[in-house]
């Protein structure tokens, strides 16, 4: 039988039929015996110190089968811990309890818990707790909040979560060099709300007869959740099952353990019935971990011809009220690390204060750190070029790292693998015919048109990773990944990986790296994620990290089954292995393509065990754990079209054009798909997406009808190519692709817009680029009679 | 998230409809589409205790022309006015406003009374309904009575219509031929109302303005009509130069509120940039 | 209360809480939890469902005002083994990502079709404004719609979603 070639296919999604027909099971769709509902009663006030919580009138309500408030979890569930402890930074770990005792520190941390029969009557029970507070002063702004005399947390002074720092050569050095000029640039990277369709919800189930937790929740990475909240509830590991069912987008949102989850955990021990929470989307804007939220001072020091040669940022971080799971490397690691680009830069200072104020905690969101170290970067070497009179694309070129230096090592002291990031560059060019629309840009300037054009070149890192580099990075735990790959009596394949994709669509990739590997049909092969009792271990999926980490260790567990196939082949067919060619899924004796079994045969024999090998085991699996020696570089450029109404400062992107790297492509169609959701999410925060408080803490943008995530008619079609630079760091070639579009959307619009208002001037405009502020933008600079 | 609990009846007319909201007081609230309540039930920011569902009212459904009129029931969809042939014909500014409301699914379900009764400063059809002088038809304990559009609108989330009353009909005036129409709209990017909404309805005579309506809804408290717009433009010839300029007094006093996506004063700006295109459009269309 | 309603095809009369909205009644009095829920102000069109053959949002309707009323849910779309036209595309495009928001995308979708059997790619995104999607960036979306859209002209005949 002859198998098409499946690695490289735009294959048709296998995990979509149960999507399509509404038959998916989400941990909202799940129902159990006895199940009820638990309701959290949340602050008001973003910093408070709790006086009395009056349950009375609660616990008598209809339908309420318990209300706990912090007091009654003393000693039963623990502090939630950070799970990143970023060393040489003097960072701070205050306490995070489950549920607030003494203080609130944010407008949505829980106070208490509600549990009734249904949904409805925890609702309505969670509104007659009665919470008496000493509203306290909050402290929303970082610069304000690191002089204030009010502390979120008592033991950590000037509110200072960390002060971390990287530096490479000697930036000063490079600004003192005689004709070098010094671009320099305030930044703010606003905070965002990530937005997950399907808010968080769990589901915990006790059984007191064997002891054992399940628990379904929400989660991006299962395990990680089981090793925490092991720990925060005293159950033993092997007790506890965490199952991450169909899980509705996380973008980062879902990495984090929340109280949520170990209180509901710890409600259906104490309670001895299973129990059900579903977040509100209000509640998910309070409650769930935003994303970004920095205050950049940038430098650039640039030579005459356009050589970047030195970068310095001075970067203040919002951590929100409490230190969420893997927030500390955010804006550190992830960030500063990366601060070099795509560019020779042998100058870079990076310092990072990390801020606690009273609003919600804050972590990874796409791209996580990355994207905001991007922005600076790409925003400053537009500047650059501006002070220069060069060319956007020109300085990029004259910077980028040349291919034939690969692997380059860049000031921050991380070795990128492989990339030929110029020839990136080129295609976008020429894809958006760049000299012709600069000239149709001037056209239309002259009839009074604003239109920009934009460009990002970026790398990224991901794939993580090394275990021994992210363990020496304060990561508590590391970062390999495992995979089974097991064949049925009937030669039917599971797979089982311990990432836990959740929309990426690798129940389709790694069906494909079997199916081309193994030979056999593509629906042949079921991928398993996601629970904590079948699966060895797995660290999960975000960072971009799935394929080239967990795909690599299923390309290698299959190894392992083709090897031990060809043996039992041998065996059978009575000829040394060496003398086996495997093809199309049948090993046959070289020269005589006759003789030969398929693996289906094999696997059935393996099962039989009749005639094995001598000292063989039985059965046919294999199985891989794959660390990575390094991380791996996606990169690419970006160039986008946009159109200023200069009368109402509106934002009109007209073309999009993308060529992303990301090593050897599994499925086309899954790469442009992942492509495109990064870009529009880049976008929105160029264009419109934007948390804000008010002085009190207050969520301003508290519901979804007032943060504008943003919507189908808001987008040209976008126009995406890729080049394909395989990677050496795994024997797939691949890199990851989930974060890149995040990555180089947000600033290669805002440099369009500006590019729009140059001729008024304008030299920034922070983000969102909402109409308003373009409007001011130009009615303030020196040309703004033009409008 | 799940409302406070209420008591739900359906009326199966207006007169029930009346006595029903007579029985209950001011416990009680009409339910029409439900797009405006219902949000504001679940978050519980509206708690009333009594439902009265219109649903099932027929009386108080379709649309038909009488006279030089157009009569629209007030429990008449936003898809269904924007969709219905009669009302493109004769009052096509109303189901060009229609068309713009929030989305396909809330204009398949919220309605043109619902809206009216329930007054949202971010609405759309305020704007439309002032420049087109409607009349709205409500029925009380007392009988029927017609309340003009020019008193309607008393202030944020507030109309004339009366407790125990019901808006059970709107009559629009049908627009005249060769009159020109637009609305205008900068919706918000989350929700979809109206940050700014300019509807105008435009005569020209041989080149010159006979008579202009412009009214704004979005930036304040309630929508209003632009007497000064409409005055400075009476008599002008009706080109962009007069549009323009008159355009600017759209912008004059005009009571906004600041919004997270725009600001007052860029909300007055906008008055007079959006009254310039809307008039600009409308003036396409006398010319079509 | 009782509330009588055709979900795809199948009549249910319930007792409920007049409170109990549209997209609850359908998940948890009558186990379809394909419609989700995903937001609590009318925005993301997660719980999209076609009421008398229009797409509203389930979230913002009452199940008493659904009364009598014909109910079509993702659950209802196909014809045993064979897919709706819409779900045909949202496969062979790839459409979704995550999955959550398209029950409520395909069926916003479908009320499109069958206004506009031959809509253009800005009518198409026009038409989902009130569904909102965090992954898929909307293009495949949109060239799903534009693949239905042709399907469904090209088969005259094929099952409509709409009843």
């Amino acid at each position: 039988m002859a198998v098409t070639q499946v690695f490289g296919a735009r294959v048709r999604r296998r995990e979509d039929p149960r999507l399509i027909r509404g038959t998916a099971t989400y941990t909202d769709d799940l129902t159990l015996h006895g199940l009820c509902h638990a309701v959290f009663v949340r602050s008001p006030h973003a910093h408070a110190r709790i006086r009395r919580i009056d349950t009375s009138r609660a616990k008598s309500a209809p339908g309420v089968v318990a209300v706990l408030t912090g007091a009654d979890l003393e000693g039963k569930v623990n502090s939630i811990p950070c799970g990143w402890q970023v060393p040489n930074c003097d960072l701070k770990t205050p306490p995070h309890p489950p549920l607030a005792r003494d203080k609130v520190r944010y407008v949505g941390d829980a106070v208490a818990v509600v549990v009734a029969e249904s949904r409805a009557q925890a609702h309505d029970a969670a509104a007659a707790v009665e919470v008496d507070y000493e509203v306290l002063p909050a402290v929303v702004d970082m610069e304000a909040a690191l002089r204030s005399a009010t502390l979120v947390h008592d033991d950590v002074p000037q509110n200072r979560v960390l002060l971390w720092s990287v530096k490479g050569g000697d930036f000063e050095a490079a600004a003192r060099e005689p004709g070098v000029r010094v671009v320099r640039q305030r930044l703010v990277n606003q905070r965002l709300i990530p937005n997950a369709m399907e808010p968080r919800a769990a589901v915990a189930h006790y059984n007191p007869g064997s002891g054992e937790l399940t628990l379904w929740v929400t989660s991006q990475n299962p395990h990680i959740a089981r090793v925490i909240l092991s720990g925060v509830l005293g159950l033993p590991e092997h007790k506890l099952r965490v199952i991450a069912p169909e899980v509705g987008g996380g973008f980062g949102s879902k990495i984090p353990v929340y109280p949520e989850e170990a209180v509901v955990s710890h409600l259906a021990v104490r309670l001895g019935r299973p129990v059900k929470w579903v977040e509100s989307r209000r509640e998910n804007y309070l409650g769930t971990i935003h994303g970004r939220d920095h205050v950049t001072d940038a430098e650039m020091a640039v030579r005459p011809d356009g050589t970047v040669t030195g970068l310095r940022v001075r970067t203040l971080a919002n951590f929100g009220a409490y230190l969420s799971t893997a927030a500390p490397a955010i804006p550190t690691i992830l960030y500063g690390l990366v601060l070099s680009g795509p560019y020779r830069i042998p100058n870079i200072d990076c310092e990072v204060t990390g801020v606690f104020t009273n609003t919600t905690p804050t972590d990874a969101y796409r791209g996580a750190g990355r994207p905001e170290a991007t922005y600076v970067l790409e925003r400053m070497m537009d500047l650059a070029a501006r002070e220069l009179g060069l060319d956007p694309a020109e300085i990029r070129r004259r910077n980028l790292i040349p291919k034939d230096q690969f692997p380059y090592t860049v000031a921050t002291g991380i070795t990128y693998d492989s990339g030929d990031y110029a020839r990136a560059l080129d295609r976008a060019l020429e894809l958006f015919d760049y000299r012709r629309a600069r000239a149709d840009q001037e056209a239309a300037r002259r009839q009074g048109r604003y239109l920009g054009i934009g460009l990002s070149t970026y790398v990224e890192i991901c794939g993580a990773g090394p275990s021994k580099v992210v363990g020496s990075t304060g990561f508590s735990g590391g970062l390999w990944e495992s995979a089974v790959v097991r064949f049925s009596p009937t030669g039917k394949v599971t797979v089982f990986t311990g990432t836990s994709p959740h929309g990426q669509g690798e129940e389709t990739t790694f069906a494909q790296i079997v199916a081309q590997e193994l030979g056999v049909p593509l629906d042949d092969v079921e991928v398993l994620h996601g629970d904590t009792d079948s699966i060895l271990m797995g660290w999960g999926t975000y960072g971009s990290r799935t394929t080239p980490v967990g795909g690599t260790a299923v390309y290698l567990a299959a190894q392992k089954v083709k090897e031990k196939a060809a043996r039992i082949a041998a065996h059978q067919l009575e000829v040394s292995a060496d003398d086996l060619v495997f093809e199309n899924g049948r090993f046959h004796v070289r020269g005589a393509p006759d003789r030969g079994m398929t693996i289906q045969e094999v696997s059935l024999q393996a099962y039989l065990a009749w005639n094995l090998p001598e000292g063989m085991e039985p059965g046919l699996e294999g199985q891989a754990n794959w660390d990575p020696s390094n991380f791996v570089f996606p990169f690419g450029t970006h160039v986008c079209l946009v159109e200023v109404d200069p009368e109402t400062g509106q934002v009109r992107i007209l073309r999009y054009v993308a060529v992303d790297d990301c090593g050897r492509v599994i499925n086309p169609l899954i790469v442009d798909g992942q492509v495109h959701g990064g870009i529009v999410q880049g976008v929105a925060q160029a264009l419109w997406e934007f948390a804000q408080y008010d002085q009190a803490g207050n969520l301003l943008t508290g519901t979804m009808s007032d943060y504008a995530v943003p919507k189908a008619a808001w987008f040209p079609k976008f126009e995406c190519d890729r080049t394909e630079t395989p990677t050496p760091v795994n024997p797939l070639g691949v890199k990851g692709v989930g974060e890149t579009g995040t990555i180089a959307a947000t600033p290669c619009v805002v440099n369009a817009v500006m590019d729009a208002l140059s001729p008024f001037g304008v030299r920034h405009v922070d983000m969102p680029l909402l109409p308003e502020r373009v409007w001011r933008a130009i009615r303030q600079s020196k040309g703004g009679s033009a409008a | 998230m799940i409302p406070a609990t209420f008591e739900y009846v359906r009326a199966k007319s207006v007169r029930e409809a009346v006595s029903l909201l007579q029985q209950h007081g001011g416990r009680a609230k009409l339910l029409a589409g439900g797009h405006s309540l219902l949000p504001l039930m679940k978050l519980r920011l509206s708690q009333p205790e009594v439902l009265i569902d219109l649903g099932p009212v027929e009386e108080l459904r379709g649309v038909r022309e009488e006279g030089s009129s157009v009569v629209i029931g007030a429990m008449t969809t936003h898809d269904e006015l924007a969709s219905s042939p009669l009302v493109r014909e004769r009052v096509p500014l109303l189901a060009e406003c229609a068309a713009q409301i929030g989305d396909v699914q809330v204009r398949n379900r919220g309605t043109l009374g619902g809206s009216l009764a329930h007054a949202d400063p971010a609405a759309d059809y305020p704007a439309a309904v002032l420049v087109l002088d409607a009349q709205m038809e409500c029925e009380g304990p007392a009988g029927a009575r017609t309340v003009p559009v020019s008193q309607w609108f008393v202030d944020m989330l507030t109309t004339a219509l009366r407790p125990d009353e019901v808006l059970c009909r709107v009559r629009v005036p049908a627009q005249t031929r060769g009159q020109g129409w637009s609305y205008t709209k900068l919706p918000h990017p989350a929700s979809g109302y109206s940050l700014l909404g300019v509807a105008c309805l435009l005569s020209v005579d041989g080149g010159t303005v006979r008579e202009a309506r412009v009214a704004i809804t979005g930036v304040g408290p309630k929508a209003l009509r632009l007497p000064k717009v409409e005055q400075a433009l009476a008599g002008k010839p009706a080109d962009e130069a007069s549009f323009a300029e008159a355009a600017k007094l759209a912008s004059d006093g005009l009571d906004a509120t600041d919004d997270l996506y725009a600001s007052a004063e860029y909300k007055r700006h906008l008055a007079a940039v959006y009254t310039k295109r809307g008039l600009l459009r409308a003036l396409e269309r006398v010319r079509q | 209360m009782n509330v009588t309603v055709t979900v795809n095809g199948v009549r249910y009369s319930r007792d409920v809480e007049p409170r109990t909205l549209l997209v609850y009644f359908l998940r948890e009095h009558l186990g379809l939890t394909g419609t989700h829920v995903g937001c609590d102000t009318s925005t993301c069109g997660a719980c999209t469902v076609l009421l008398n053959g229009k797409a509203v949002k389930s979230c913002t309707v009452l199940a008493v005002q659904a009364e009598g009323a014909q109910i079509t849910t993702v659950e209802g779309l196909a014809q045993g083994d064979r897919l709706h036209p819409i779900q045909q595309a949202f496969w062979d495009e790839h459409g979704l990502q995550c999955g959550f928001c398209t029950p409520g995308m395909m069926l916003a979708a479908v009320d499109l079709l069958q206004r506009n059997p031959n809509p253009t790619e800005e009518q198409i995104r026009h038409a989902l404004e009130g569904n909102l999607c965090r992954c898929t960036g909307y293009q495949h979306i949109v060239n799903a719609v534009q693949a239905a859209a042709r399907a469904m002209s090209a088969a005259v005949g094929a099952p409509s979603g709409g009843e």
